[in-house]
């Protein structure tokens, strides 16, 4: 492995001096753990955790057309932000209706919006975003946020350490309601994230990253690795893009479908697709009844056929494996499947997601 | 610490100790439970069960990842260590308290071939290149 090669946030020699396990994702060199992903997976769930998520790329988009852009542009309707700082998770889809990726987009104002992508797919993406915005002659400006650096704060104590670690900043924690977002001098604060607990995500400029990180951890936020981050995003029943849908995946068969605007006669690119494909699958929630973990790609056998899991782990908060699967129409809640894993076929029964929801199990 | 010199070792990972009376004693490596994290599945094979050299006979699973776990030479299973299937954190906190089974080797000769502590450092060093 060429490390020099790999991307580095600006928290890079704050994880090492952290002692994290370092790995090569997608590229990019970032903490998988700093010691036990479990203890990190707990710590979220019951205090409050830190991650670096500087990887994944904030976009800014500016131009009078800009709302006109993103109403052809993604699968949601960006017409439901009407107040500045909200927030919209959509799915940029292609022709045929595959995702290109999902993201998150805020509303700032009638010249701008700021879009969040993954780390993996940002290249494509804004090279997908300058030819449509160049095709349709909207004359917007796109702009990579390379200079902000991206950390989220999550758990049910992250309101308290953030204002712990941010002077001044609690007029916005006390009144931001979740999937809002509002700037405080050259840092945007929202209340979003990726584990399904309350919490926040800031982007702050790069070169203030490691003080405010320090900050936060003195006001007792514990650094969380990937490996936690995943966990927790399928305990909280989130998809995650290039595992659960990508661009061969209609969103009508990867749990998306609420985040599909179709009643409204706004033209996207993929509508025409999605609506003369059938859908035959879904993607349910798994639990596994015999022991053993449930991984990506095993297959599932229910009574209407074969489906595919999309994302398994074993479920820190549960204490036992979980996944998510792309399974055959009309196979409900409650309903027993077998999955193959190795040689043995294992029973697991299929429930409605999330798993897990601030702290509380749901299944 | 983390290499024990009195043990032997296999390019896969696993450790084995040469008992008194010749039976071996399996586990799986203080570098592979540290390369695997936090350990949440373990599945041993049956006591009585033959082995060749090699095969697949036990799986180690990982928050992050499944692994196989080898048999180090041929032989017969002559036992299985439940409480490490009921407490797969064991093998995080001492991976070489933590046995998983017992085999009583084909041929004795045959862990001659294995690694030794020296050997097996070298390996793991040369992996992490």
């Amino acid at each position: 492995m060429n490390q020099a090669a790999l991307k580095q946030t600006p928290l890079n020699a704050t994880h090492r001096e952290l002692g994290a396990k370092m790995v090569d994702f997608g590229g990019w060199d970032m903490p998988v753990n700093y010691g036990s992903q479990l203890s990190e997976h707990h710590a979220v769930r019951s205090g409050c955790g830190l991650f670096d998520v500087s990887h994944m790329l904030p976009l800014d988009i500016r131009g009078a057309n800009v709302r006109a852009f993103l109403r052809r542009l993604v699968a949601n309707n960006v017409d439901k932000l009407q107040v500045s700082g909200k927030a919209l998770y959509s799915c940029m889809l292609n022709e045929a209706g595959g995702v290109i990726d999902d993201l998150i987009l805020y509303f700032m104002d009638e010249n701008w919006f700021r879009l969040v992508v993954n780390a993996g797919t940002a290249e494509k993406d804004l090279a997908w975003m300058e030819k449509m915005n160049a095709d349709w002659g909207m004359g917007l400006t796109l702009t990579p946020r390379r200079d902000l650096a991206m950390i989220a704060i999550q758990g049910p104590d992250a309101t308290r350490v953030l204002n712990e670690a941010l002077p001044g900043v609690d007029p916005i924690t006390s009144t931001l309601k979740p999937f809002n977002a509002a700037a405080m001098g050259e840092m945007f604060i929202a209340r979003t994230g990726y584990t399904g607990e309350d919490g926040f995500e800031a982007m702050v400029p790069a070169k203030s990253a490691p003080f405010f990180w320090k900050a936060l951890m003195e006001a007792g936020g514990k650094p969380i690795g990937l490996g936690a981050r995943d966990t927790l995003r399928l305990e909280a029943g989130m998809n995650l893009y290039g595992q659960d849908m990508d661009e061969t995946t209609s969103p009508l068969e990867s749990g998306l479908a609420w985040t599909v605007d179709l009643k409204t006669e706004r033209d996207f690119v993929g509508r025409r697709a999605l609506e003369a494909s059938e859908v035959t699958k879904q993607l349910a929630g798994l639990v596994l009844l015999d022991k053993g973990v449930l991984r990506s790609h095993q297959k599932v056998h229910t009574r209407h056929g074969e489906g595919e899991i999309t994302s398994g782990t074993f479920s820190p908060t549960m204490q036992q494996s979980i996944a998510l699967a792309r399974i055959p129409l009309g196979i409900a809640p409650g309903e027993d499947v077998e999955v193959e894993i190795r040689d043995k076929k294992l029973r697991a029964k299929v429930v409605k997601y999330p798993f897990v929801r601030n702290g509380k199990i749901l299944i | 610490m983390s290499i024990p010199a009195d043990l032997k070792y296999t390019p896969s990972h696993e450790w084995v100790r040469v008992e008194a009376d010749g039976t071996l004693t399996v586990g799986i490596t203080h570098h592979a439970q540290d390369l695997l994290g936090d350990m949440v599945f373990i599945e041993n094979p049956a006591a009585g069960r033959t082995l060749a050299k090699g095969e697949e006979c036990a799986v180690v699973e990982s928050v992050k990842a499944a692994s196989d776990v080898y048999a180090p030479v041929a032989g017969e299973v002559i036992a299985a260590n439940g409480d490490v299937e009921a407490s797969p954190e064991a093998v995080n906190k001492d991976a070489y308290a933590a046995w998983m089974f017992k085999i009583k080797p084909a041929n004795p000769a045959d862990v001659n071939e294995l690694l030794d502590a020296a050997a097996y450092q070298k390996l793991v060093e040369s992996e992490a290149h």
